[in-house]
């Protein structure tokens, strides 16, 4: 890789360094706070064993799957251009930011015992479908990944230049070619970290996998650790089963970023490719089956979503619209942290490992530290650390904002930290050799190749922390509440109805963030 | 950037709203969430406690019901609530052994609860059984005993919550281990195959049911009251098993930390007069601890009475959860 000769400065360190203390802290430092606040001590059991297994198992077969199927969706999405490929884009960005409660009863609306494929095969006089067990959590998690695997991925395809696929039409490569020395690179570039992120949200995850997984043999470490804090006020064994979940992390982040390889493509123009060479029927018929098939399998789930919330939507309290509010503003504080974090963590890392190569793919596994981070650890971490000196009501807000934005630092650093490499190595150099200096460098050389990936990231952020339910439950003061939380309470009143009602505003408003933000990121830049 | 942090400094300002409004004396009260909401009983009990009080009552919603213990056990003694309302008999003797709650004397004389009170620390304010809810439109004949429900075809389903993290699931759990003692284990071992699954709380589980996904769901003989009075709907019932019922008892003690033990006293007081226990039956769905002078709601007849009230001694109840839990876990596993 071209190496330009930017020093590491001040600004650096201080951002760049902060961020990652605030890392540390919220995920290692909440472990210790609940270690230090035990009061008696216990050893894993057997059957926290067979937990961590199934937990392991589970979400590899998750990961596994929903890379397999979200590379030819993105390829499709990545070589057509069709009316609706932009809402199909920004609608993939739902099922991902879905509270596990409504995913689940949107996910059994289709496949369920009484749900639409269960009635349709009922006139062939075939049973219902029944998919509690491994299956119903391996699919909920892949209804739930495949969004998120399938932007990366077109992410990854947009950032492979024109100019390559304008020469390899020149050359008259078969898509074949194009495959091997395009597309692969990009693949083996991308798809490692891709994993990971999936297979860490998917260890983390329990009422999922308890709700379809059909009893206690479906039981992740995230229950656990639940049960160790809630049921027995076991905290040496909840701070033990978390530092589980953290060395699990940090191995498979530490192989998946020496499989990676970074992508080593010439600097383009930044504009979208035409392909000529799958214009063939044969690719135009597999793109749009894929797309048809993985639409439909995202889309039913969402769409009863919407057939449910649709009515009541219009006859809810007001308190809610006062919570919607609530969960905005949330929403924007974080992901405007979230994507302030992130460039100063990739500027940081980006300058280190000029220097040194270890210590920055070390911090690049701490940087996905939150996601393997339990949010009930986090969240008691926390409050055992703030309790003795400040009111817990009043910390509310930033407390949930700076959790949501470290809880969605792994995915911004994700997008954020590629481009940034890209930027650098492309236009930085010819920065420095105009003389461009700090500020300046980042506005004109920098900024034009992040906006994009920003927008998306800081969307993901907005639409993760709308949906979060993590430690708002310990902090939120009595007259404060979010949606989710709000939706919570209606469901535990009998409120089903109302419940919907909610869950479709929550879903709405999440997307319609999601989409401000991303369209933000697509504002046209001066550079052309 | 300081426009950011201008911004950032109004809204958390807009967040603290009601923090200092006036010198009443004011009582915090920690809560689960169902109880706060805008459906449940925190509203008009505010309203009711706040005429008679001169005083401004907090409730503070702190989670579900298992949560409230742990709240209380990170806090200590420095916390705020001055009252903890809505932990079960399953609970009080834990509870009580943190040493955090102090007794209140006044307890009245008769409570409408179906057991012998005696507790010194903790006051009931509402109970209730726990049942298997069904749709009497679509199935005729319930089950009336687990051995019944054992013996249903395998495509009969309920579904049920874990008992590690919800409190139906684990009354669930002592129902069985009181109604069958040494016989649990078989038990659970024939209900496995009619149990389509196990959710993480009531919701996820009623909203299954009442989707379709089951015939039968946990939850309290009470619930039908609500699709009566509130929906009237009459297709929910709960079945009634001859085994008896396992009994809920929700209660509610006073801190020993409080900074307002005249005023925690005097809502322990309210909460057993029938300005509040009015407010019980159709808010929050349960029993009241004593019934109103003239009676409960109209549609509270149709529930079924179960033969026998069923509970293990709070003393017990720890052990025998422990116990109960390890069963269940091995029966359910295999």
């Amino acid at each position: 890789m071209a190496h330009s000769s930017q020093p590491i400065r001040p600004i650096h360190f201080i951002l760049g360094g902060s961020a990652f203390a605030l890392l540390l802290l919220l995920t290692l430092g909440t472990v210790i706070a609940l270690w230090w606040r035990a009061e008696i001590t216990s050893s894993l059991t057997p059957a926290d064993w067979a937990t961590i297994r199934f937990t392991i198992t589970q979400a590899l077969a998750s990961a596994i799957i929903s890379i397999a199927i979200a590379i030819p969706t993105a390829r499709a999405l990545a070589r057509r251009n069709f009316r609706g490929r932009k809402f199909i884009l920004t609608l993939m960005g739902a099922p991902f930011i879905l509270p596990a409660i409504v995913a689940v009863l949107g996910i059994l609306a289709v496949w369920g015992r009484s749900g639409y494929i269960s009635e349709l095969i009922a006139n062939f006089g075939l049973g219902p479908l029944n998919i509690y067990g491994f299956g119903g959590v391996v699919l909920a998690h892949v209804f739930f990944n495949i969004p998120l695997a399938t932007r990366l991925f077109v992410q990854g395809w947009s950032a492979i230049p024109v100019e390559h696929f304008r020469l390899a039409a020149q050359l008259g490569m078969e898509t074949r070619d194009i495959t091997r020395h395009l597309e692969r690179p990009m693949l083996r570039a991308v798809a490692p970290g891709a994993f990971l992120l999936i297979f860490l949200l998917c260890i983390s995850s329990f009422a999922v996998a308890l709700a379809l997984g059909g009893g206690p043999k479906a039981t992740t470490i995230e229950l656990a650790i639940y049960q160790a804090i809630r049921f027995d006020f076991d905290l040496t064994k909840a701070s033990q089963l978390a530092m589980i979940q953290f060395a699990l992390c940090a191995a498979i982040g530490a192989v998946t970023i020496l499989i990676a390889t970074p992508m080593h493509f010439a600097q383009g123009l930044d504009r979208k490719a035409e392909r000529w060479d799958a214009r063939e029927t044969r690719y135009r018929v597999t793109d749009y089956t894929i797309l048809t098939l993985v639409c439909l399998f995202l889309f039913l789930p969402l769409a009863s979503i919407l057939l449910r919330g649709i009515i009541p939507l219009f006859t809810l309290p007001s308190a809610v619209w006062w919570a919607a509010l609530n969960s905005v503003i949330v929403a924007t504080l974080s992901a405007g942290l979230s994507v302030c974090m992130s460039i100063a963590m990739s500027a940081f890392i980006i300058r280190i490992a000029r220097k040194r190569k270890t210590v920055s793919n070390v911090m690049e596994v701490v940087g996905f530290l939150t996601l393997a981070a339990s949010p009930f650890v986090i969240g008691t971490g926390l409050f055992v650390m703030t309790f003795p000196f400040i009111s817990p009501f009043a910390i509310a807000l930033p407390i949930t904002a700076l959790v949501n934005a470290a809880m969605s630092l792994p995915f911004s650093l994700r997008v954020i930290l590629p481009a940034m490499t890209r930027a650098e190595d492309h236009y930085g150099r010819l920065a420095d050799s105009l003389g461009m200096q700090t500020w300046d460098r980042f506005r004109f050389a920098i900024w034009p190749r992040l906006k994009r990936p920003v927008g998306f990231s800081a969307g993901l952020a907005a639409a993760l922390s709308m949906g979060d339910l993590g430690v708002i439950t310990l902090f939120a003061p009595p007259d404060m509440a979010t949606l989710p939380l709000m939706m919570y309470r209606l469901m535990s009143s009998y409120q089903l109805s109302d419940a919907a009602g909610v869950a479709l505003l929550l879903v709405t408003l999440s997307v319609a963030l999601f989409w401000i933000f991303d369209q933000g990121g697509r504002l046209e830049h001066n550079v052309r | 950037m300081t426009k950011f942090i201008t911004l950032a400094a109004g809204l958390t300002l807009a967040f603290a709203t009601t923090a200092h409004a006036q010198d009443k004396p004011e009582l915090t009260v920690y809560t689960y969430d169902s109880f706060v909401s805008d459906w449940g009983p925190g509203p008009s009990v505010e309203k009711a406690f706040e005429e008679i009080c001169e005083c401004d009552l907090k409730l503070v919603g702190a989670g579900d019901g298992a949560a409230l213990l742990t709240r209380m056990q990170l806090e200590g003694a420095r916390s705020e609530a001055d009252v903890v309302l809505g932990l079960d008999t399953n609970l009080t003797v834990r509870a009580a052994a943190t040493g955090l709650f102090a007794p209140y004397a006044n307890r009245p004389a008769t409570l409408d609860v179906p057991t012998d009170w005696t507790d010194e620390t903790f006051l009931p304010y509402d109970w209730g059984y726990f049942a298997f809810v069904y749709d009497n439109t679509k199935l005729k004949n319930a089950p009336d005993s687990f051995e019944a429900l054992i013996a249903m075809p395998n495509d009969f389903k309920i579904v049920i919550q874990d008992p590690r993290s919800s409190t139906p699931g684990l009354g669930l759990l002592l129902w069985v281990e009181e109604a069958y003692g040494e016989r649990a284990p078989e038990i659970w071992a024939g209900l496995a195959p009619k149990i389509l699954t196990v959710t993480k709380g009531w919701s996820e589980a009623y909203g299954m049911f009442t989707d379709g996904e089951a015939d039968m769901v946990l939850s309290y003989t009470t619930s039908p009251a609500y699709h009566i009075i509130a929906e009237e709907d009459q297709s929910k019932s709960a079945a009634s098993f001859k085994e008896g019922h396992y009994m809920q008892i929700e209660v509610a003690g006073k801190l020993a930390a409080t900074d307002q033990p005249e005023l925690a006293d005097a809502f322990l007081d309210f909460m057993t007069s029938s300005a509040f226990q009015s407010i019980i039956p159709t808010t929050n769905w349960m029993y009241p601890a004593v019934f109103p002078t003239d009676g409960l709601p109209a549609g509270f007849e149709q529930l079924i009475t179960p033969v026998d009230s069923l509970i293990i001694p709070a003393d017990k109840a720890e052990q025998a959860r422990d116990k109960a839990l390890a069963e269940w876990l091995t029966a359910l596993s295999r």
